[in-house]
C-alpha cells in the first residue's frame, strides 16, 4: 500500500514536472501585446480554465477515493447507549455538509472553466438580487436550525447526569502520565479526596477521617459491568487532562481543582465488541500490519511486535507534557458477575490504610 | 476631472508630506511611510512564514516514521534530537511554536499587517495612516516579538511547548515540562509585545479609515478589502486586550505565587500553596481572544479576495451590501462563541447549548459570502491571473473547511472528535490554507503597486497548482484519520496499536506536506527575483477600479504626486453598460472610482 502510494505521488508530481516546464517555454513565447506584460492572456485563461474544471473533477475523486478508501477508519458503531444517537447526527450531519460541498464546488470550478476570459466575451453587469439573497440565507437557517434543535435535545440528555436511576459512582483519577479509577464500594459514594492527603498508598489523596471513603476501591483498570449508568467523576493531580473513551462516545477534561463529570451506559461487552465482523476484520488488517512490521524489525534484530487483540481504551487527549502519547488505560465491559468477581479482588480504602500502618 | 474640488478639499493636509530628505535610515528601516513599514510587514511576516512551515514539515516527517533517526532532525534540532530521534519535548514545541507563529505572526502580522497598511490609505485616497509614528512603532513592537520569540527556540531547556493555546497548569508549571520555564516566560514576553503592537495598528487603520477618507469616499463606496480591514480591527481592539489580561495573569501565578489559574496541585510528590484558581478561567479569557482572532486572520483574506475576484471576474462583486452585512454580522458572532472550544471542558452545559446556538448562527453569514463569491464567477469573462487562482482556491477551501465547522461547532458531535486530528484537518483549511491563500492572492495582486514590477505569471501558476494540491492532500485525508478517534499532538501513535492501520494515511500527509512546502519555493524564488529584476509594471496592470493604481508609477511619501482624487462611484463598476448598451467608457469595461458619473450612465444606488 505504502509503496503504492509512494509511486502514486511520485507521478503526480512528475507529471506536474512536466506541465511546469510546458508552462514556463509558454511563457517565454513573445507576447502578442507586449504592453500586457505577466498579466494573463486569453491562453491563459483558457488553460487555467481547464485546470480549475480538472481540479474540480479531481477534488470529486479525491472525496470518493477517501470515503471509499477509509470507510473502515470510521470509529464503529458506538458501546454506549447515548451512542446509537450521536452516530445518527453525525450521519445526517455529514450527509448533509456533503451535498453542499459537492454542489457548490462544482459550481466553483465549472463557473471557473465555463467563463473564462475570452477576448471581446462581455462579463454581465449583475450587482445584487434580493431575492437570491434571501434564499440563500433562509436555506441555511432551516437547515442549521433542524441540526441545532437535534444537537441541543441530544446535548442536554447526554450532559444530564442525574442519579435517578442508581448509576454506578466510579471516579476516574488522572496523573503526569497515567489514569487510576476509584470505585466507590458498596455504599455507592466516593470518600472526599484532596491531593493534601496524598502521603504513601494514598496515592489519591482519599480523606482518611471519611467513612465514606473506607470502602473504595482503587483499581489501575477500569471494568463496567454491561447495561448499568456509570457516572464518571473525573480528577487530575497536577495539569490539564481530557479522558476521551472514543469507543463510548464520550469525553470530559479532567481539571484539576475541581470534579468533572460524565454520565454514560456502556451495552456491548468486550467480548462482544471483539468478535463484530467490523472489528475482527479490522484487527486482522492490523495484525497483517504488524507482522510486516516485525520482519523488518527482526531484520534489524530488534524485538517483534506482539500481536494485537482489541480491547476499549480511555486516552489522554488534551497536552499534558512529554509523554501525553501514552497516557492510556484499558476498558473492560463484562457481566455485572464478572464484574463483581473482579472488584472483590481489589483492595479497599481501608485496608490500604491497615496495611500501611502495619 | 473634478481634481479641482480634491485640491481645495485637501490642501490643509497635504503640507509637511513633501519633499522631505530620506535617510536610508528613515527610508527603509524607521520608515514612517505605510507602504515601506506594509513591505517591512510582509517581508517579517514570509521568513517567520518560511519557519513555521518548516517546523510543520519536522512534525510531519515525526509522524511519518515516529522514533526513526533522521539526518534532518540531528542538523536542525541539535540536542533536541539525540542520535537523530526528535525528543517527544521537542515535538510539542514544534506544535507549540508552529500555531504560535503561524496564527500571530504570519497570518494576523503578516497577511493583515502587511495588507491593512498598504491598502488603507491607498485604496481610501489619503496620503498616510492618520499615524505614521505610531505606525511605526508598531511594526519595531511587532519585529522585537518576533525575535523574542525566536530568540526562545534557543534556552537551554527548550522553548514553550504546552501548545499554542498555553493552558495552565501545564504552562504555568515548570515542573510539569521543561518547556514552562524560561521558555514560557519568553514566549508570555514576546505575546504582551506582540498585543501591543496589534492594538497600536488597529487603533490606527481604525482612525484612519473613518477620518480619512477622500471627498466622496462614503463608507458604501470603499472596497471590500477596506471594510474586512477595518472590522479586522475593531475586532482585535475588543478582543486582544483580554488576551493580554490572560498573559498578565498567568505572569503573576507563574512568578509571584497567586493562584488564578491554579488549584490544588500536586506534583513532583510536593503539594503546591495555590487554592482556588481554576484552569477554566484562562480557557474562557484564552478562547475570548482565541476565536475571534480566527476571523481577525480570515476577514483580511475574504476581503482581498472580495478585491480581487471582482477585478479579475470584470464584474461588480454579487451583493456588496450583503457583504458587508456579513462581514459585521462575522465580526459580532465571533465575539460570542468562544465556548464552542470547551464544550468538554467541564463547563456547565447549559453554556454549551448557547455557544452551539450562536456557533451555528455563524455558519449563516460565512454561507452568504460563499454564495455570494459563486455568484460572482457567473457570467464572468474570467481573467485567470495568479491573484484570481489564489482567490478561487479560498472560495474552495473556506467551504470544504467551514462546512466541517458544522460538525464541530455542534457540542453533541464534538464530543467525539474533540482535539482529534478532524479538528486539524478542519481549521488547516478553514483558517490556514484560506487565509494563506487570501495572502498569496494579495501579493500576486498588488505586487506590482508595492514593487512597480510584475512577478513572473507562469511561476505563480506553478505555484498555486502545486500548493493547492498539495493541500487537499494534506488536509483532506486527514479529516478521515480523526474520525478514527486519533488525538492530535501525540508524539507518536505506535502505543496504540488500533492506529497502525492509520500508518499509511500519515505517511500520505507527511509526503504531501514536504512537497507543498517545497512547492513554495517557486514563490520565494518568483518573489526576490521579480522586485530587482521583473518586468516594469504597467500603471494599472489589472484594469482596476480602486484608487490606489491612480497614484502613477512614483513610490513618494505622500502617495499622490499632485491632488488626492476625488471619488465619484462605487469601486465595482466592471462591464457596466450605459443606456445604449456601449461600456460607459467607450473600449474599457471599467470605470475606476475618480471618474464621474458619464453621460447615459444611470447611477446606481450601492
Amino acid at each position: 500500500m505504502t509503496a503504492f502510494l509512494i509511486i502514486f505521488i511520485a507521478a503526480l508530481f512528475a507529471i506536474s514536472i512536466w506541465q511546469i516546464s510546458k508552462i514556463v517555454s509558454l511563457g517565454k513565447a513573445p507576447e502578442p501585446d507586449s504592453d500586457a506584460v505577466e498579466v494573463a492572456n486569453d491562453g491563459d485563461n483558457k488553460r487555467q480554465g481547464q485546470y480549475m474544471l480538472l481540479f474540480g473533477i479531481g477534488l470529486y475523486a479525491l472525496m470518493i477515493a477517501c470515503f471509499v478508501g477509509y470507510k473502515d477508519y470510521f470509529l464503529p458503531d458506538a458501546a454506549s447507549e447515548h451512542g446509537g444517537e450521536y452516530d445518527d447526527l453525525l450521519l445526517l450531519t455529514t450527509v448533509v455538509i456533503m451535498v453542499v460541498q459537492v454542489l457548490t464546488q462544482g459550481l466553483l470550478h465549472w463557473f471557473s472553466y465555463k467563463y473564462h476570459g475570452r477576448k471581446g466575451q462581455r462579463a454581465l453587469f449583475y450587482a445584487d438580487n434580493d431575492r437570491l439573497e434571501f434564499i440563500w440565507t433562509a436555506i441555511p437557517v432551516v437547515v442549521l436550525a433542524g441540526l441545532i434543535l437535534w444537537g441541543l435535545f441530544s446535548w442536554n440528555d447526554i450532559m444530564d447526569a442525574n442519579m435517578d436511576d442508581d448509576p454506578l459512582v466510579v471516579e476516574v483519577y488522572a496523573y503526569q502520565f497515567g489514569w487510576k479509577v476509584r470505585y466507590s464500594g458498596s455504599d455507592n459514594t466516593l470518600g472526599d479526596a484532596n491531593v493534601r492527603f496524598i502521603e504513601g498508598q494514598n496515592i489519591l489523596g482519599i480523606d482518611p477521617t471519611d467513612q465514606d471513603g473506607m470502602d473504595d476501591q482503587v483499581a489501575t483498570e477500569l471494568h463496567l459491568p454491561v447495561n448499568r449508568p456509570v457516572i464518571f467523576k473525573f480528577r487530575s493531580q497536577d495539569v490539564l487532562h481530557s479522558a476521551y473513551m472514543p469507543h463510548f462516545r464520550a469525553q470530559m477534561n479532567v481539571v484539576p481543582g475541581m470534579v468533572t463529570q460524565f454520565k454514560f451506559t456502556p451495552t456491548v461487552t468486550s467480548e462482544d465488541y471483539k468478535s463484530t465482523e467490523f472489528m475482527t476484520e479490522k484487527v486482522r488488517k492490523i495484525n497483517e500490519i504488524r507482522r510486516q512490521k516485525s520482519k523488518e524489525l527482526i531484520a534489524d534484530g530488534d524485538v517483534a511486535l506482539d500481536p494485537y487483540e482489541f480491547e476499549y481504551y480511555l486516552l489522554c487527549n488534551k497536552i499534558c507534557g512529554a509523554s501525553h502519547y501514552n497516557m492510556q488505560m484499558k476498558i473492560v465491559v463484562e457481566s455485572e458477575d464478572d464484574y463483581n468477581t473482579w472488584l472483590e479482588t481489589q483492595t479497599t480504602f481501608e485496608k490500604t490504610l491497615a496495611n500501611a500502618e502495619n | 476631472m473634478g481634481q479641482a474640488i480634491a485640491v481645495t478639499a485637501d490642501q490643509g493636509h497635504e503640507d509637511g508630506h513633501h519633499h522631505h530628505k530620506e535617510t536610508f535610515v528613515t527610508k527603509y528601516i524607521f520608515s514612517q511611510d505605510h507602504k515601506m513599514i506594509a513591505k517591512q510587514y510582509l517581508i517579517t511576516g514570509l521568513i517567520m512564514g518560511a519557519i513555521g512551515i518548516a517546523m510543520s514539515v519536522l512534525m510531519r516527517m515525526q509522524l511519518a516514521n515516529p522514533g526513526e533517526p533522521s539526518m534532518v532532525f540531528q542538523a536542525l534540532l541539535g540536542k533536541w534530537a539525540p542520535d537523530g530521534v526528535m525528543d517527544p519535548n521537542m515535538y510539542l514545541a514544534l506544535v507549540t511554536i508552529h500555531g504560535t507563529i503561524m496564527v500571530f505572526f504570519v497570518l494576523t502580522a503578516g497577511l493583515s499587517g502587511t495588507f491593512s497598511n498598504f491598502l488603507i490609505p491607498l485604496q481610501i485616497g489619503a496620503r498616510d495612516m492618520a499615524s505614521g509614528f505610531l505606525n511605526m512603532v508598531s511594526y519595531w513592537l511587532f519585529f522585537i516579538s518576533a525575535t523574542i520569540m525566536i530568540g526562545s527556540l534557543f534556552v537551554e531547556l527548550g522553548p514553550a511547548a504546552a501548545g499554542w493555546t498555553i493552558y495552565p497548569p501545564l504552562s504555568a508549571l515548570p515542573q510539569a515540562m521543561g518547556g514552562s520555564g524560561l521558555g514560557m516566560t519568553l514566549w508570555l514576553v514576546s505575546m504582551a509585545i506582540f498585543i501591543a503592537s496589534s492594538l497600536l495598528g488597529s487603533l490606527n487603520y481604525i482612525v484612519t479609515v473613518i477620518n480619512l477618507r477622500t471627498k466622496g469616499m462614503s463608507m458604501t463606496r470603499l472596497p471590500l478589502t477596506i471594510w474586512a480591514f477595518f472590522v479586522t480591527a475593531i475586532i482585535g481592539v475588543v478582543s486582544f486586550p483580554v488576551l493580554l489580561s490572560a498573559a498578565l495573569l498567568l505572569i503573576m501565578d507563574r512568578s509571584f505565587g497567586t493562584s488564578f489559574f491554579l488549584s490544588d496541585i500536586y506534583i513532583k510528590g510536593e503539594v503546591l500553596a495555590h487554592q482556588g484558581g481554576s484552569p477554566v478561567l484562562f480557557e474562557h479569557l484564552f478562547w475570548f481572544l482565541g476565536h475571534p482572532e480566527v476571523y481577525i486572520v480570515l476577514l483580511p483574506a475574504l476581503g482581498i479576495t472580495s478585491e480581487v475576484i471582482a477585478t479579475n471576474s470584470r464584474k461588480p462583486i454579487f451583493g456588496y451590501r450583503a457583504m458587508i452585512a456579513s462581514i459585521l454580522a462575522i465580526a459580532f458572532l465571533s465575539t460570542i462563541v468562544w465556548g464552542h472550544h470547551m464544550f468538554v471542558s467541564g463547563m456547565n452545559p447549559f453554556l454549551g447549548s448557547v455557544f452551539t446556538f450562536t456557533t451555528l448562527l455563524i455558519a449563516i453569514p460565512s454561507a452568504v459570502k460563499a454564495f455570494n463569491y459563486i455568484t460572482t464567477l457567473w457570467k464572468g469573462n474570467l481573467q485567470m491571473n495568479p491573484g484570481m487562482l489564489f482567490s478561487i482556491g479560498l472560495v474552495s477551501t473556506f467551504i470544504t473547511g467551514g462546512l466541517t465547522g458544522i460538525i464541530l461547532g455542534d457540542s453533541t458531535l464534538d464530543i467525539n472528535v474533540h482535539d482529534t486530528y478532524f479538528v486539524v484537518a478542519h481549521f488547516h483549511l478553514v483558517m490556514g490554507i484560506s487565509a494563506l491563500y487570501g495572502l498569496f492572492a494579495g501579493v500576486y495582486h498588488w505586487f506590482p503597486k508595492m514593487f512597480n514590477r510584475m512577478m513572473n505569471k507562469s511561476l505563480g501558476y506553478v505555484h498555486f497548482w502545486l500548493t493547492a494540491i498539495g493541500a487537499y492532500g494534506v488536509f483532506f485525508p486527514m479529516h478521515f484519520v480523526g474520525m478514527a478517534g486519533l488525538p492530535r499532538r501525540y508524539y507518536t501513535n505506535t502505543n496504540f496499536p488500533y492506529f497502525d492501520d492509520l500508518a499509511d494515511t500519515n505517511q500520505l500527509i507527511t509526503y504531501f506536506a514536504i512537497a507543498t512546502a517545497f512547492a513554495q519555493l517557486f514563490f520565494v524564488y518568483n518573489f526576490v527575483k521579480s522586485i530587482f529584476y521583473g518586468k516594469k509594471a504597467p500603471a494599472n496592470p489589472w484594469s482596476s477600479n480602486t484608487l490606489e493604481w491612480t497614484t502613477g508609477d512614483k513610490h513618494i511619501h505622500g502617495n499622490w504626486d499632485g491632488p488626492i482624487p476625488t471619488v465619484y462611484r462605487w469601486p465595482y463598476d466592471y462591464s457596466k453598460l450605459n443606456e445604449d448598451g456601449d461600456y460607459v467608457i467607450a473600449g474599457q469595461d471599467y470605470v475606476p472610482q475618480h471618474i464621474p458619473i458619464q453621460k447615459g450612465e444611470e447611477e446606481m444606488n450601492h
